[in-house]
């Protein structure tokens, strides 16, 4: 296993303002697994989409099983052996999965054998398939299973892997690492992507760090500390957050028997939760996306109104109130897609501020806004959480996620809520900000509000949150301490891997 | 009023004479907005193919140049279209409507000398053996070619859609454009393609006014055709099958309404002429099922 399989030298691509790759050259070996690292803007995607085919490197050359390789479009890339599961847009929701692979491949053969194959492969790997099924239906890890199924029709040399546990649970991310070592003994390399460390450790041979577009330093990640690894990705000392010593208080939000129908056809009905979270208390919520989370988040923020007596603040019923009457009483909600959910991106950082602060910061005045007091507080915000941008009058599209994820939980931390929900905190979020991000809700609870945080990142959960509680199909686990759950408890809360069984093939 | 004056047969046998130039029309406008685009210069696309093939014909002497120059006119129109929307960005809604009303002032235009004068016929097809079944045959086999061009097209689209590979891409550039493209699938060009047929469809859909119906040329003689055609793609749920159905049923009222006003029925006129309008509508949103592309009408923009 010492062939090399890809090679690259001295890649370089640039875009106006920016360079996304400087001069990056490393090997792939046969059959290796090996992690891509580095923060968000990196440059870990332009690389690898250079290497599928999508970017045109501006110099520096690829050498694919000793030959010189330059796709110039995708299916050059897939012809050579090159295959790569999304992390987002690569599948069609109104179409059904059959259809889907068949989008994915060359010459694909006629629907009725692909259907064959796929449960031919899904057998094989142990990654469980219906064909016909539209993928609109399927959940977050179906949805996976059909891209990596896709690929493997096609025998790649090099899979390429983007982020691909993010929506998994525990159990399923097993199954997933035991078809990728599966696949890696049948001598297929791996170049595999993501923020987690633990997993990288666990799962690659050797890792490769991007910093600001340039290779930065490698490593064998099972010899290597998940710290040490960020800090080379950050190149700084990293702030671990830091849970102070807090009182716990009276329950201030009460959730009695909540219940809901699926607000669309894809959604999820939310069964009877019961939920009790105290003052200066931070409760985590976990689960994998579409167990009814963006239900849960908009029943609590008034978006979906429920029966009146269904959601107590300070004993008193709001179910039936909307989200600025909410607000108003002390409860802000900051969504998890932070670009068109939680801000309006073509709008300024200032009208923003306005449109959550307007009631509780006194933003407007008899109908009038109040510019002035409105710059103070956006400007405010941007100090406080360090949200870099050149000034309060950029628009929100044109801050990179973190940044303006940074905004988004200022702007409802510094309204100084009793009660603040959040969704995905810190998704898509660079090691540093979502730190300080993390540090922030600390301190808030600290300062005696109830947080509630919607996440799927459970080391982040663990991280800081004092109650954990699972989202499983629209219905809420009893909740519990968080100190010392382990990760299995946790997985089975999750409701456990959905119908996934072990891969059949023997390890050889 | 006296219904003795209608004759079922000739009623039922203008029925797909009067649906056809809609059907034409709108099945162009499905392909075009299965692939992701909304074009709502379909009026303008088929008043341009009404004169272009008008003037073809009359100075060919055939009514099929006519028809083929008709294609060609309107698929000209809507490449103007493409290129303002695909390849400069520009707002579909807008430049579709600016192309209305571009189709309706360049026709008047073009048909300046030729206002009164008669296209040169266009025999109806008495299909042997089939034209010759009593009631069926008239209703059915008796009528001019291109009514069954029509059908044939309408029938090949579905076809194209459901079975080959092509139309699995286009199906897959209008549901969600960015996964195509990541696939590597030709975005613009699946879409420029989509845009040229669609005008010509509409092209052929207004000729069929210009040549068979009417048949001479008179300005604005469309008559808001096109944003019925429009109305059905959206009301047929982007389904070949239900939208020959809805062309169908508006052709049926359309001429029933025509045979109750020459039988002189106490209605007002007035409500006479909206009943096919308000049928096919009627008729469309009950049955209306399934969900419009996922990207239509969206800009596509391939950063990084």
């Amino acid at each position: 296993m010492s062939e090399i399989l890809l090679a690259l030298k001295g890649l370089s691509k640039a875009y106006p303002g920016v360079v996304a790759n400087s001069d990056v050259s490393f090997d792939i070996e046969r059959g290796e697994i090996h992690a891509l690292l580095g923060e968000n803007g990196a440059g870990k995607s332009t690389l690898v989409k250079t290497i599928y085919g999508l970017v045109k490197p501006d110099t520096g050359t690829m050498t694919l099983n000793g030959a010189a390789f330059t796709p110039a479009e995708p299916r050059a890339a897939r012809i050579a052996g090159v295959a790569m599961v999304f992390q987002h847009f690569s599948l069609f929701d109104a179409m059904n999965v059959a259809e889907n692979i068949a989008l994915g491949m060359e010459n694909p053969p006629p629907q009725r054998e692909i259907a064959a194959r796929v449960r031919e492969v899904s057998e094989k790997y142990g990654l469980p398939l219906d064909p016909s099924r539209i993928v609109g239906e399927l959940s977050a890890g179906e949805r996976q299973r059909v891209e990596i199924i896709r690929c493997l029709l096609q025998d790649p040399k090099l899979l390429i892997m983007d982020e691909p546990t993010s929506v998994l649970t525990p159990q399923e991310v097993d199954i997933l690492f035991e078809t990728l070592r599966k696949l890696s003994a049948e001598g297929t390399a791996i170049l595999y992507i993501s923020h987690k460390l633990e997993e990288i450790r666990s799962l690659c041979d050797r890792a490769t760090v991007l910093r600001l577009g340039a290779v930065v330093g490698d490593c064998i990640p099972r010899d290597t500390s998940a710290r040490d690894m960020a800090e080379l990705m950050v190149g700084a000392k990293l702030q671990v957050p830091t849970k102070a010593e807090r009182a716990v208080g009276r329950g201030v939000l009460v959730l009695n028997g909540l219940s809901a129908p699926a607000p669309h056809q894809y959604g999820t009905p939310l069964r009877d939760i019961n939920l009790r979270v105290r003052a200066g208390e931070v409760m985590g919520i976990g689960g994998v996306a579409g167990n009814g989370q963006d239900e849960l988040v908009a029943a609590l923020s008034g978006e979906m109104r429920t029966a009146n007596g269904m959601v107590m603040l300070d004993e008193q019923p709001i179910g039936k109130l909307g989200p600025n009457a909410r607000r108003k009483l002390g409860l802000s909600v900051a969504p998890e897609e932070r670009n068109g959910h939680a801000a309006a991106g073509d709008m300024s950082l200032v009208e923003n501020a306005v449109l959550t602060g307007a009631v509780r910061q006194g933003l407007t005045s008899r109908g009038f806004l109040r510019w002035g007091k409105a710059r103070a507080y956006a400007d405010q915000i941007i100090k406080d959480f360090d949200v870099r941008t050149p000034g309060a009058a950029n628009t929100a599209g044109a801050l990179s996620g973190g940044n303006l994820q940074k905004f988004v939980i200022g702007r409802e931390i510094l309204q100084a809520p009793d009660v603040l929900v959040v969704n995905q905190p810190t998704w898509g979020v660079d090691a540093a900000a979502a730190a300080s991000i993390r540090q922030a809700l600390l301190d808030l609870a600290a300062n005696g509000a109830a947080v509630i945080v919607i996440s799927q990142d459970l080391d982040e959960l663990m991280e800081i949150s004092d109650q954990f509680a699972a989202l499983n199909e629209g219905r809420l686990s009893e909740p519990r301490a968080a100190n010392g759950l382990t990760v299995d408890e946790i997985g089975l809360m999750l409701g456990g891997a959905h119908d996934m069984e072990v891969a059949h093939v023997a390890t050889s | 009023m006296d219904l003795s004056s209608i004759n079922p047969i000739l009623l039922l046998a203008s029925l797909m004479v009067a649906a056809t130039p809609i059907m034409l029309a709108a099945i162009g406008e499905l392909v075009v907005e299965r692939s992701g685009v909304l074009n709502l210069g379909v009026e303008g696309m088929m008043i341009t193919g009404a004169v272009c093939g008008f003037i073809v014909s009359v100075s060919t002497g055939s009514p099929w140049i006519g028809f083929i120059g008709a294609a060609i006119g309107g698929a000209i129109l809507a490449s103007l279209f493409g290129v303002l929307t695909q390849y400069l960005l520009s707002n579909q809604v807008a430049t579709g409507l600016a192309l209305t009303l571009f189709g309706l002032g360049l026709s008047a235009l073009m048909g300046q000398g030729y206002i009164g004068i008669k296209a040169p016929s266009f025999p109806d097809w008495h299909i042997p053996l089939l034209g010759d079944i009593p009631v069926i045959g008239p209703i059915v086999f008796q009528h001019d070619p291109m009514v069954y061009v029509g059908l044939l097209i309408v029938l090949a689209v579905w076809a194209f859609l459901k079975f080959s590979r092509a139309g699995l891409i286009l199906r897959a550039v209008g549901e969600n454009h960015d996964a195509a493209h990541a696939l590597g699938y030709k975005v613009k060009r699946v879409r420029m393609l989509a845009i040229m047929f669609g005008g010509a469809c509409a092209g052929l859909g207004g000729a069929y006014l210009s040549l068979v119906r009417v048949p001479q040329w008179t300005e604005g003689m469309t008559a808001g055709a096109g944003w019925i055609a429009l109305a059905i793609v959206v009301f047929a749920s982007w389904k070949p099958g239900r939208l020959l159905l809805g062309a169908y049923l508006f052709g049926g009222v359309t001429v029933l309404q025509l045979n109750l006003q020459a039988a002189g029925m106490a209605i007002p006129v007035e409500y006479l002429s909206m009943a096919p309008y308000l049928a096919t509508t009627v008729v469309l949103v009950i049955m209306r099922a399934g969900r419009a592309p996922g990207s239509l009408g969206r800009i596509f923009h391939a950063s990084r």
